[in-house]
């Protein structure tokens, strides 16, 4: 069989769902990549109508495909606008698996996928070792935002203004967890996440304490090893595979009533993207091409399982908790903005509750922003790859911040707290950035 | 193959990142909404400033280079698909808004503005654009007049076509042409922007347009009246439009759509009712309160089970959601979607309805009916899947019972999608060899080498061809599309033909 025929063979699995674009063009609208560039090979359109033609073998290109393919944010706006329900990231996802497979990952992601994500123990290490040398590299550039940048010219940092690496993670504030349920009756697991494990502990630390707060239960296990998004956006079902074997180890189902997160992203890849691949990529189906051995192997009634149990952690505060807004805000109230993570609101439709827990607050005035939900730009490994277009994104972000000239951003999402962070920081603005849960712990502390 | 010489020419025009010549960058201009075959081009370019397309079409001139003007790629009748080894220009990258004129009320803009901006950018300043297609919010305004464009206002506010005052343009070899002006009154010379409105890209690329503005309505009023009686629904509309009362938009939806959207959204319609008509008026106050009463009045006298008026904003955003995913509703039920747009004298509707339920069930097929009743522009919409040849044959010659039909009755092919490939072999049929002959000599004179977006509109006439013989039987044209009757065939994907959408 020739190469092009095998990769049609492999496409076919996606067929059925692409003749369901009937090619609108309405999503051109929604996609804040082609607001940037203008080009239709950034749209959906244009990538399901690249995937449509190499499945018919109209043209010979994989790899052309596969670079505009992970020219993608995978926000999920144009699956969430789109007239005719098509669904975008299940395609994309699967795609960038099926030609990963194809034509093999790249020497750098290999090494920092398989070399480094799929061995949770290992990565500790590094960003350990990260956060010890950072302040070598590195100086702070705006202490209220909490960015640092590159002390000199770094070809990877760049003109980056980042969050440094927190200098103890979570894993080592707080080990482990299980505690029985309180006042409340209900009892979570509690998911913590790269971000906020390396990143934000003090996020993690607000979300046990709320969680005391209300007589919450938590079971929260030593070990957990990453989502797995980094390595499924990059179509890497072995590292994707390893890890979610290793978190299913760690947590099961009849422990918990919910299993909650503070990350947009992970909720929505525990929720979705871990049910979607259980079920298969057909990957090793065809011949002669390199098993990737995905999520095979585990248990599909325990991922779905986990999957209906997964909860965004405003939402469980605001439909498990009871958690509302205060009457009115207080008269010095901090004016605080939102930004809808597009996992949050375009994935799993929570839009509400957020705003409610940062309502919770009374020293915080909530004043919406214009486009709240229109994407900050960082798309995971493609603020890596393709930095200008997203810091070009995140301005746009920014100047909607600043529309609104507030103390304060919150947003669900630690990843989208790093490109704000950027955005505002970049721009000289004073503004801090906050994850609700941290600005509704507050009244706790008070 | 287009020669290297040629892109290195229109690199040095609109410069290095906006030429594409890489297949796969290709492959994404090589169809537009409508259901054929794609054609992958065999450049594109994206000018940034407009005399640059006045240089692309000098450089595709003298090459003798197909050129095909691309907005937002959403026509549904394939304006904007290519030919092989022709180049498609771009209009993205020209989409500043130049002017919005409170005092002399008009709106300068580039061809690529997308149609929602300016009127978002326009209601800021206190004004209207009314023209509002359904692609609204992408669709670029180059595009609407290319297409000659309508949308839901259509009844009372007019279609693209009434607010386009003044044109630059440039012609096939690159000259720049204007056309209109400024000012309410202009009769200096040919009306060339009537003739460039709805010309989809074949006599010259439009590079800025000057757009009439309105003071916008002080109020306005929603409402849904059920009627259990196509008959019934659609004497209302004529009784409407009887009576005086020229609401801002008069819609309707039959039962198989109703099912489809309420399945959809759960709205709340009624699933049992025939039809549903979805009317606004609009303007002063008074006025308003006094034209929804008369109409409330006139449904019910016309037998609407019942009519329910939007009390504020939201039910009123409620009332046009329901209509708004009527085409999201339908295009969930199968993999393909063929949206028409034949078009009928108003009181004719209910005769169409019927015809296209005949028609449905002659051919075997699904399709649901909804669209702008006040002005007798329908959308039978067939659900088919293209990949099933057997069907699509049907889906063809229901395509073509369904023009056959709207002629009958005194209507028209397309109210408002335009022509391109899909539906230039069934030209002839509504207008008779003379505007066709006509119009193909007037292309051949001002485009003698025929690289405007050949084949759309008037099919694949060749440009060498002597028109002077004045003969007006279209076989002179070889074009072989235009065996009255056939449709000119796209040869698609799975052997589906392409009398599209
Ligand atoms: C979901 C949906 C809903 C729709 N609803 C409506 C509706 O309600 N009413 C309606 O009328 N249509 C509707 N349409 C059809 C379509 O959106 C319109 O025809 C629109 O005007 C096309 O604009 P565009 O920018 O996409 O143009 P394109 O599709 O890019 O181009 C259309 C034609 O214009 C030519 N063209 C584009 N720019 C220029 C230029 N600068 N100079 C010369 N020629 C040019 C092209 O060559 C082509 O022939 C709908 C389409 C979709 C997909
Ligand atoms: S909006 Fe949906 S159906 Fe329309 S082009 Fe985009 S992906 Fe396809
Ligand atoms: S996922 Fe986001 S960036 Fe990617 S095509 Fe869709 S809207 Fe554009």
């Amino acid at each position: 069989m020739s190469d092009m025929k095998r990769l049609a063979l492999m496409l076919k699995e996606l067929e059925e769902q692409l003749t369901v674009c009937m090619k609108c063009g309405m999503c051109q609208s929604v996609c804040p990549l082609f607001e940037e560039t203008g080009r239709e090979a950034d749209v959906a359109r244009g990538k399901l109508a690249l995937l449509d033609g190499l499945g018919r073998e109209m043209f010979d290109d994989p790899a052309g495909v596969a670079e505009r393919l992970n020219r993608c944010l995978l926000c999920g706006s144009c699956a969430a606008n789109c007239p005719s329900g098509v669904r975008v990231l299940d395609i994309f996802i699967k795609a960038r698996a099926i030609l990963a497979g194809y034509m093999g990952l790249s020497p750098i992601k290999r090494a920092a996928l398989r070399g480094m994500l799929a061995h949770p123990e290992r990565f500790d290490r590094l960003v350990a070792w990260g956060s010890r040398f950072q302040k070598y590299f590195t100086r702070p550039v705006n202490d209220l935002v909490g960015t640092s940048c590159a002390r000199f010219v770094s070809p990877l940092i760049g003109g980056r203004h980042f969050r440094p690496i927190a200098e103890t993670p979570f894993h080592e504030r707080t080990p482990a967890l299980d505690t029985a349920a309180g006042a409340s009756g209900l009892r979570v697991a509690f998911y913590v996440g790269c971000l906020l494990d390396k990143i934000f502990p003090e996020i993690a630390e607000d979300v046990v304490a709320v969680l005391n707060h209300h007589g919450v239960g938590i079971y929260m296990p030593e070990g957990q090893a990453c989502c797995g998004i980094p390595a499924l956006s990059s179509g890497d079902l072995k590292t994707f595979g390893a890890l979610t074997r290793r978190n299913l180890e760690r947590f099961d189902p009849g422990d918990f009533d919910y299993l909650v997160t503070a990350c947009a992203t992970c909720t929505s890849t525990i929720k979705e993207m871990w049910p979607l691949m259980a079920g298969r990529c057909g990957v090793d189906k065809v011949d002669g091409v390199d098993k990737a051995d995905g999520v095979d192997g585990v248990d599909g009634g325990k991922i779905s399982a986990i999957a209906a149990k997964a909860m965004d952690i405003n939402q469980f505060l605001v439909s498990k908790l009871g958690v509302g807004a205060a009457p009115e805000s207080s008269a010095g109230a901090a004016v605080v903005t939102y930004h809808d993570p597009c996992h949050l609101k375009k994935s799993l439709k929570v839009v509400a509750e957020p705003r409610i827990v940062i309502r919770a607050n009374p020293e915080c005035r909530l004043v919406e922003m214009p486009q709240s939900d229109w994407c900050c730009g960082l798309g995971g490994s493609f603020n890596l790859q393709y930095y200008q277009t997203s810091a070009a994104i995140g301005r746009r972000k920014r100047d909607n911040i600043r529309a609104v000239d507030p103390a304060v951003v919150a947003t669900g999402c630690p990843a989208c707290m790093l490109q704000i962070s950027d955005a505002l920081s970049r721009a000289g603005d004073r503004v801090a950035v906050r994850h609700p849960v941290q600005l509704y712990a507050r009244t706790l502390r008070a | 193959m287009i020669e290297k010489k040629v892109i290195r020419e229109l690199t040095a025009i609109v410069g290095a990142g906006n030429v594409f010549t890489d297949k796969a960058d290709l492959v994404t201009y090589s169809y537009d909404a409508a259901v054929l075959a794609p054609v992958a081009p065999g450049v594109v370019a994206r000018p940034v400033a407009p005399e640059m397309l006045g240089r692309i079409a000098a450089l595709c001139n003298e090459n003798g280079l197909p050129l095909t003007a691309r907005g937002a790629g959403t026509n549904l009748s394939g304006g904007t698909i290519p030919e092989p080894d022709g180049v498609v220009v771009l209009t993205n990258g020209l989409n500043k808004i130049l002017e919005i004129n409170a005092a002399d009320m008009y709106a300068r803009v580039q061809p690529g503005v997308v149609t929602a901006k300016l009127a978002a950018a326009v209601a800021a300043r206190g004004l209207f654009y009314p023209p509002d297609p359904g692609s609204q919010a992408v669709s670029t305004l180059g595009g609407n007049v290319a297409e000659n464009a309508g949308g839901l206002r259509g009844l009372k506010y007019g279609v693209t076509r009434d607010y386009v005052m003044g044109l630059e343009f440039y012609d096939a070899p690159g000259n720049l042409v204007k056309t209109g002006s400024r000012t309410v009154k202009c009769v200096t010379g040919y009306n060339l922007t009537g003739l460039m409105v709805g010309s989809e890209g074949t006599l010259g690329v439009i590079s800025e347009i000057i757009l009439k503005l309105i003071p916008p309505p002080a109020d306005r009023r929603a409402m849904i009246a059920v009627f259990n009686r196509m008959d019934d629904a659609s004497r209302a509309v004529s009784a409407i439009i009887a009576d005086r009362v020229v609401p801002a938009t008069l819609e309707f939806m039959d039962n198989f759509t109703i099912r489809a959207v309420e399945a959809y959204s759960h709205a709340g319609l009624p699933e049992d009712a025939a039809a549903l008509l979805l009317i606004e008026v609009d303007g002063h106050p008074a006025q308003v309160a006094e034209d929804a009463e008369k109409v409330e009045a006139i449904c019910r006298k016309h037998g609407a089970a019942g009519i329910r008026v939007a009390a504020d904003d939201a039910e009123r955003d409620r009332v046009w959601e329901a209509r708004r995913s009527a085409l999201s509703a339908l295009a969930k039920l199968r993999p393909t979607l063929v949206l028409e747009d034949a078009t009928v004298p108003r009181s004719r509707i209910p005769d169409m309805v019927r015809e296209l339920e005949a028609i449905a069930k002659k051919h075997d097929l699904s399709i649901g009916t909804f669209g702008h009743a006040g002005d007798g522009n329908l959308h039978p919409t067939i659900l088919t899947d293209k990949r099933d040849a057997k069907e699509w044959r049907r889906v063809e010659r229901a395509i073509s019972d369904i023009f056959d039909a709207a002629l009958s009755m005194g209507g028209t092919l397309s109210g408002e999608h335009g022509i391109g490939t899909a539906k230039s072999g069934f030209m002839e049929r509504e207008t008779g060899p003379g505007a066709l002959v006509f119009s193909r000599r007037l292309k051949s004179a001002v485009d003698p080498k025929n690289i405007l977006n050949p084949s759309k509109i008037i099919g694949r006439a060749e440009a060498s061809l002597d028109f002077k013989s004045g003969d007006l039987k279209s076989g002179d044209f070889k074009s072989g599309d235009l065996k009255s009757g056939e449709p000119e065939s796209g040869k698609p994907e799975s052997g589906a033909a392409g009398a599209g959408v």
